[in-house]
């Protein structure tokens, strides 16, 4: 009873302040990461209006097989290979499609972290982020994803480069 | 003015350069390649990067912040009474700077004979360019209106000093400046581009700089529009104001329906219906453009 006490003052202690969820257990097959507070504006882009472009993305399945793709891709695409090289895959994976899925207006919460602090110690430059915009245009290709539609993704994702690339 | 134009390209070329110098001095690593395809534009007639009659904000060259690029490329303009060859390269510097060469040659077939200069008179001109981005980002600035922004000089010479003065051009050299900004709208595929130049040249330069009717430079809009139909494609429309200063020959507006095809991150194909208007007095100039531009 007494443990519980100190676990629910410490969480409002830590979580509280920042008016975020507290930190949920970690899902099976993922490394655990330092505490962070949980928003969606950490997604670093607010939904789209309406429902037709997460209609046009095939749903939670087409987004589903996108990301996949995409984590499949950064693995092979010998221009990414080495900034992904140690990355959990399981929770990468997790967070995209709930990070795409909240942009595309699919009702989804991003539980993932700010994409400036995500991306801060991988000094990734220009080229680098164009690569993976690349390996995104194929993975949204593949799955027949109409270019008109996967522009407008792109230009939700496009302003944050200014997060991402810090070389 | 020849002073002037020289200051122009020494002041473009220097800034930046400057500015690079002092922040990566001990270790200047630089990279080539990283752009999206067709994101450093095509060639223009005159040799900037930008479409096909009108320079766009954005650099030449495959290069990102990080590097250094450049692009050549080869244009013929088929037109009913004349051909139009231009062939240059470029350079572009770290996504900033763009410096070009363009060799233009208009060939004036047989009206060469009619005018009395002889059958494949040809007007030759050297075109040198210097462009400066100075503001915003075309592609990733997506979440606000503004564009990229560059300024940019060229310094032209033209070959056929004597004809160009029999025909009322005031001189065979001239310089123009221009600001031009270029935004792209991924939410809809478009792309958006307008151009100011300070121009007094007469076709372009062909037909010499300044004349009996206007010497001045005058302030001229240029505008192109672009819907990006894949990676690799881009079509659009271009329409582009000019100086009117020679009075033997009434001078027309350009336009132009085009498309472009990146072939790779190397190879861009350009092909457009163009309506160059009356040229020395011959009327109704349309025709084929295709051009063929090749970068790293
Ligand atoms: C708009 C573009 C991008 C978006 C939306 C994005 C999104 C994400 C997300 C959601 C995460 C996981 C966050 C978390 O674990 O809490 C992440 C992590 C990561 N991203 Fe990105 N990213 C982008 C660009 C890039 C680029 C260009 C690169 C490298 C070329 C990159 C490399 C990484 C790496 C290495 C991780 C860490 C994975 C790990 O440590 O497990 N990202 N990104």
């Amino acid at each position: 009873m007494r443990m519980a006490l100190v676990c629910t003052l410490s969480a409002i202690i830590f979580v509280a302040p920042a008016f975020g969820q507290p930190m949920p257990p970690v899902p099976p097959g993922e490394e655990t990461v330092d505490a962070y507070t949980i928003s969606d504006a950490n997604a670093g882009a607010t939904p789209v209006d309406g429902q037709d472009l997460f209609a046009a993305f095939h749903g939670h399945e087409g987004i589903s097989r996108i990301v996949d793709g995409l984590v499949e891709q950064v693995q092979k695409d010998s221009r990414l290979t080495e900034i992904f090289k140690a990355s959990d895959f399981v929770r990468l994976r997790r967070t995209l499609k709930e990070q795409f899925c909240h942009i595309l207006n699919g009702g989804c919460s991003y539980t993932g972290r700010d994409m400036k602090s995500v991306h801060a110690d991988h000094g990734i430059t220009t080229a680098e982020f164009n690569a993976l915009v690349e390996v995104l245009q194929a993975a949204m290709t593949r799955e027949g994803i109409v270019f008109s539609a996967q522009n407008r993704l792109l230009a939700k994702l496009a302003p944050m480069k200014r997060d991402a690339v810090t070389r | 003015m020849s002073r002037l134009g020289v200051a122009c390209f020494a002041l473009a070329m220097w800034t930046p350069l400057a500015a690079y110098a002092q922040e990566d001095s001990p270790a200047i690593d630089v990279e080539t390649g990283g752009k999206l395809k067709l994101t450093r534009g095509v060639s223009t007639v005159e040799g900037q990067g930008g479409g096909g009659l009108t320079p766009w904000a954005l650099i030449t060259g495959n290069e990102t912040d990080r590097g250094v690029g450049g692009t050549a490329h080869v244009t013929g303009v088929e037109l009913p009474d004349y051909s139009l060859l231009s062939y240059g390269a470029a350079l572009g510097l770290f996504d900033r700077v763009e410096l070009s060469y363009t060799r233009q040659e208009f060939d004036t077939r047989d009206v060469g004979a009619a005018l009395g200069l002889g059958r494949g008179f040809t007007f030759g001109q050297d075109i040198w360019g210097a462009k400066l981005r100075v503001a915003g980002d075309a592609i990733y600035d997506q979440d606000t209106w503004l564009p990229q922004v560059a300024i940019g000089a060229n310094w032209k010479k033209n070959d056929q000093g004597a004809v160009v003065s029999a025909v009322g051009g005031r001189d065979d050299e001239g310089w123009e400046t221009y600001a031009t900004a270029t935004k792209i709208l991924l939410d809809s595929s478009l792309l958006l581009n307008g151009t100011l130049r300070w121009t007094n040249a007469n076709q372009t330069g062909l037909l010499g700089y300044g004349g009996n009717l206007n010497d001045d430079h005058e302030l001229m809009g240029e505008f192109s529009a672009g819907w990006l139909l894949s990676p690799d494609i881009v079509v659009g429309a271009e329409y582009r104001m000019k100086p009117d200063n020679l009075a033997i020959a009434r001078e027309d507006d350009w336009v132009d329906i085009y498309a472009a095809w990146a072939i790779n991150h190397h190879l861009t194909l350009t092909g457009a219906y163009v309506d160059l208007g009356s040229i020395a007095t011959f009327d109704d100039q349309r025709g084929v453009y295709l051009s063929l531009q090749a970068g790293f």
